[in-house]
């Protein structure tokens, strides 16, 4: 207990601000099933020495490094470089490899373009397949069941709650990657951006905008809580 | 999109692809997504189970048969994934939007028989 004392005494000046007073982070109440598990399973492999805490540890690292930055970068490139784009509709994962995002979990990538005419929508309905390689790791929301069964079931009224209306004359198309691939939405490049840079570009392009819930606006609202993620 | 031409590039004459290598379906193909209730792992949602679809897509390459990966039985198990098209009408009888609206989802090749 002292030792936790002192730890939260110390200066918190590392990396972000701290200007808002929060609870001490701290495990409270049991853990559950699957986390006891997954640390049944971790030591065991561990004690065997089948893999080390280096190798866990770095594995979380490759997860850590990937965030929707990348995708938006991907998607920045695709609106102002015709060639990228046919090389990224024609083939998501060796498109994304030249931008030098790798595909740790040797997964494919198709890149799904929405237009006037077309909106793609991305869900996994069988748990939460998503192209962590370029986005990171899903939203929560995206893995609740109500999203997951809903979204093939009802798609508009679900981007309505999201704040998207589409026109009933656009069509509405539902990825549901259950099986191996995974799927970017390629939004559209919203109007009165013509002379933006790459960068102020990719600063427009949400998470949210490439699983198809929202497009691109020029003004982005921030996340919920203010933080980006 | 891939294009329905022999995996691995060309074709030579005399060469023989072994079974599974080349994908029985094109894009283009009407199909119908079985009706399976396999014990185990599995990834065709109930959903989709018996609906007609079309072939949108090859998926390339041929993968291993997720349902044998899952019990560490992968020789001889690779086919081809296709991306298909379900009109969402074609699942949902009160389905409510554009006639045009889908569900697309790729679907292993034991899974679909033609139709």
């Amino acid at each position: 207990m002292g030792q936790q004392n002192q730890h939260h005494d110390h200066d918190h000046d590392h990396g972000h601000d701290h200007d808002h007073p929060h609870a001490e982070i701290a495990q409270t109440g049991m853990p559950g099933y699957y986390e006891i598990m997954e640390t049944a399973v971790r030591e065991l492999l561990v004690e065997r020495r089948l893999i080390g805490p280096d190798e866990i540890r770095r594995q979380i690292e490759v997860l850590d490094s990937r965030t929707p930055a990348l995708g938006a970068k991907v998607v920045a490139r695709a609106w102002v470089d015709a060639d990228f784009r046919r090389r990224l509709l024609a083939n998501g994962r060796t498109a994304c490899e030249e931008l030098g995002i790798s595909f740790y979990d040797d997964t494919q990538l198709i890149v799904l373009e929405n237009t006037d005419k077309v909106h793609n929508l991305i869900v996994c309905t069988l748990c939460s397949c998503y192209p962590r390689p370029v986005l990171g790791l899903p939203p929560d929301w995206y893995k609740l069941k109500a999203y997951r069964a809903r979204a093939v079931v009802e798609p508009r009224a679900v981007l309505a709650e999201f704040g998207t209306i589409i026109p009933d004359d656009v069509e509405i198309r539902v990825s549901d990657s259950t099986a191996m691939v995974r799927y970017l939405v390629l939004p559209r490049r919203p109007d009165g951006t013509e002379g933006f840079s790459e960068e102020q570009l990719a600063a427009l392009v949400t998470r949210d905008a490439m699983i198809g819930v929202v497009p691109v606006t020029l003004t982005a609202p921030p996340a919920p809580g203010g933080t980006l993620q | 999109m891939p294009s329905p031409t022999p995996a691995h590039g060309g074709r030579i004459p005399g060469v023989v692809p072994a079974d599974g290598e080349e994908p029985a379906f094109a894009p283009g193909d009407a199909v119908r997504i079985r009706t399976l209730s396999p014990v185990g792992h599995y990834r065709v949602p109930l959903y989709l189970r018996g609906k007609a679809a079309s072939v949108e897509a090859v998926i390339r390459p041929a993968a291993i048969d997720n349902e044998e990966e899952g019990y560490g039985r992968n020789a001889g198990s690779r086919r081809h994934y296709y991306r298909v098209a379900v009109p969402m009408t074609a699942i949902w009888a009160d389905y409510r939007g554009n006639a045009a609206d889908s569900l697309r989802i790729e679907v292993f090749e034991t899974w679909l028989e033609r139709i």
